[in-house]
Order: structure tokens, then C-alpha cells, then sequence
């Protein structure tokens, strides 16, 4: 299919160990980022470090996980990554979890276009039945991107992240495939 | 009352034990090549195992528990016998938050409805909140695992997520329901 990979404001493309390793090294500097992301401490790892588990993980999974760069269509600019996750194939069934590392790319929707090209790929081409997620209640933005993307609440797991002195839950939300075909005009099959 | 000297691993008609790799296999093989119990405890398409692959799993799983450092694997045995029940389990638990994910599983149906999944569980919720001093615990169960459901209400737990139609069983499509319960819950309980 024509365009499977392309949006209006980003494209997916294949990872390079390399190129992303770096990424990552740099955004994980922006404390912001890793705390939006991710429940543990952030540590700081070298592009060396991260590039060996980069390319362990990409490697060992190939079959479950499928993991996407993201990059800007003006300027094919590297602005983060994305992964799907089959955690169960006789289920159908993957969460995903997106982080764009360039910081002025915020808030413009470049996310929540990655996220469309994510579910097509999810519902058209993996033939998934849903597509899970969570995301801490503190990242709003997040919340809303996913909300866009068409994903529903399904509920949320109580005071699960201690930060800044507080507890925060964790947001679970889902998108059938007949909600995505519904959403995208497409008949079921 | 808890003190120092309340036995952890001690309940009524169970106890917590670790694997007997000679004779636990035998019995958990029988285990994996019953339909029944391994919907109503395991998510994954079932898969019977030979004692053989069962001890080897044991293998890899002492060695995880010794390298990941987040995992705690008990095996649930009757206090008369030391016969082999069912097992218990606290995984994923992430040390800076105080999370923790639990399982609890009784082999046999014959030894299922006796009470002894609430007397394993009582003990895994103390040594989850005042051994291991964590936050909270979730139970992720399918929605047609009643007996289940109604147990873990019995303790307090609350619904929080249900992932719809997130699991494909018998050609339908069922919720896989989350429930959490806090410390601060727990204690509250204890008083009683």
C-alpha cells in the first residue's frame, strides 16, 4: 500500500542504531523527556552503552516488537521513536509507547500524527484487534495526543508513580479495531 | 497484632515453601495439561509441559529471581503433608515506586473452593506490605474468573482498568480486569 508509512507532518522509518543511540543520549539529558516516558530513576547512559542494547533488543524480538523512528517529512529530521508490542498474537493484541526526544517538536501534533500511522500500520497491516497503552496522569499532553488518536479511558491504576512528593496514577486507554474503522471510514474485513 | 515473632509463611491449612525440584515437577506437569487451571491462571495460549521442561523452567526461573532481584516465587504446600497446592507469586515489582504485580494459583480443582487461595493470599499481601514495605499491588484477571473476582473484592481490592475484549478465549472476546490495593487500604483492614 502507497503512503503506509507517511503522514502529514512525520513519517516512519527504520531504526539506525547509530543515529538513535545518539538521539536518545541527548534527549535522556532532558529530564523532562525520561520522566514523562518512564516510571524509573533516569540515569544517564553513554551513546555506546545505549547503542549495544539498542541493537540486543531490536535484534531478540523482531516478531513481537515493531519499533519505528520518527521523522520530520520537511526536513527528515530524526524527532523520536515509537514501538508496538504484540504481547500476545492469539490475542491480537500490542501496546505502544511513543516519545518525541526534540523538545520544540512539543505540543504541535507531530505526536499524535506518528500515532496515526502507528494504528493503520497496528489495524491494517498486523492485522491487530486492539492496541493498548498507558501514560502517567501528570502528562497531559500525552493525554490529550492519545485522545485525538481516537484511544478511550479504561481506567487507571491508583497512586502507582511517586514524584515530586506525590502520587500519581497510571492512565490505561484502548482503541478496538472496529473503532478504528469506524473512525478512519473503512468497512470491517 | 504483627510482631517479630508472627510467622510469615505459616497459614491455617497452608504454608509458603520453596520448589522441591524432585517432586514438584511431576505434579505441576499435570497442572499444565489441565485446560481449566491454566485459563483461569495464565494469559498465554496454553502450553502442556513434560516434568522434565517444568523443572527446567524452575531452573531458569531461580536464576531470574537471583539476577533480576524483583521477583518473589513461593510454593503453596498443605501444613499436613507438605503436599504441593498451588504457588504464589509477587513479580515486577518496581523498588522505587513500591509496585508489585501478584498471582496465586491452586493446581487442583479438587483442592480449589477450600479456602486455601485466601489463606495464600492473606500471607502475600503482609509480606508484599509489611516485610516488603510496598505501595500497592495489582491482580490482572479475566473477567470470567469469578471466584477469583469475588476472593480479591473479599480483600478489599479495588476495579480500576478493564482492557476490553483484550483476551480471545473459547471464540469470544473477554475484558482483562485490573484491581489495586493500597497500603493505607490494608492497613485499614488489619485493624479489623
Amino acid at each position: 500500500m502507497e503512503g503506509l508509512f507517511e503522514g502529514k507532518l512525520v513519517r516512519l522509518a527504520g531504526i539506525d542504531p547509530e543515529e538513535l543511540s545518539k538521539g536518545f543520549a541527548r534527549w535522556s539529558r532532558d529530564s523532562e523527556y525520561k520522566r514523562l516516558l518512564d516510571s524509573d530513576p533516569p540515569r544517564l547512559h553513554s551513546p555506546k552503552a545505549i547503542k549495544e542494547w539498542l541493537e540486543k533488543h531490536h535484534d531478540e524480538d523482531l516478531t513481537n516488537s515493531y519499533w519505528f523512528a520518527i521523522r520530520a517529512l520537511e526536513d527528515d529530521r530524526l524527532l523520536g521513536d515509537a514501538d508496538l508490542t504484540v504481547i500476545n498474537w492469539g490475542g491480537r493484541e500490542a501496546f505502544v509507547g511513543i516519545g518525541i526526544g526534540e523538545r520544540e517538536f512539543w505540543g504541535k501534533g507531530y505526536g499524535t500524527d506518528a500515532m496515526g500511522l502507528i494504528l493503520r500500520y497496528a489495524f491494517t497491516e498486523l492485522n491487530l484487534r486492539r492496541v493498548s497503552l498507558n501514560v502517567f496522569e501528570f502528562n497531559q499532553r500525552a493525554l490529550r495526543s492519545y485522545e485525538k488518536a481516537g484511544f478511550q479511558l479504561e481506567g487507571r491504576q491508583r497512586q502507582f508513580i511517586q514524584r515530586e512528593g506525590r502520587r500519581w496514577d497510571l492512565v490505561y486507554m484502548g482503541i478496538l479495531r472496529e473503532e478504528w474503522l469506524a473512525l478512519n471510514g473503512r468497512k470491517a474485513g | 497484632m504483627l510482631d517479630i515473632q508472627t510467622p510469615l509463611f505459616e497459614g491455617q491449612d497452608i504454608r509458603l515453601g520453596p520448589i522441591d525440584h524432585d517432586k514438584d515437577p511431576e505434579v505441576e506437569s499435570k497442572w499444565t495439561h489441565d485446560y481449566e487451571f491454566m485459563r483461569l491462571m495464565e494469559l498465554k495460549p496454553v502450553r502442556p509441559l513434560a516434568p522434565a521442561m517444568v523443572k527446567k523452567g524452575y531452573e531458569s526461573l531461580e536464576k531470574e529471581i537471583e539476577e533480576a532481584k524483583n521477583l518473589f516465587y513461593f510454593t503453596i504446600r498443605a501444613r499436613a503433608d507438605d503436599r504441593l497446592l498451588g504457588k504464589a507469586v509477587l513479580e515486577w515489582i518496581d523498588w522505587s515506586n513500591g509496585n508489585s504485580y501478584l498471582r496465586i494459583g491452586i493446581g487442583s480443582g479438587t483442592d480449589r473452593g477450600r479456602g486455601f487461595g485466601a489463606q495464600a493470599l492473606r500471607l502475600l499481601l503482609r509480606f508484599a506490605f509489611a516485610e516488603l514495605n510496598l505501595f500497592r499491588v495489582t491482580i490482572v484477571v479475566p473477567e470470567y474468573c469469578q471466584a477469583a473476582i469475588a476472593l480479591v473484592r473479599k480483600f478489599g481490592f479495588i476495579e480500576e482498568v478493564r482492557r476490553r475484549k483484550a483476551l480471545l478465549r473459547d471464540g469470544r472476546a473477554w475484558d482483562l480486569l485490573s484491581f489495586g490495593l493500597l497500603r493505607s487500604e490494608w492497613d485499614e483492614q488489619a485493624k479489623k
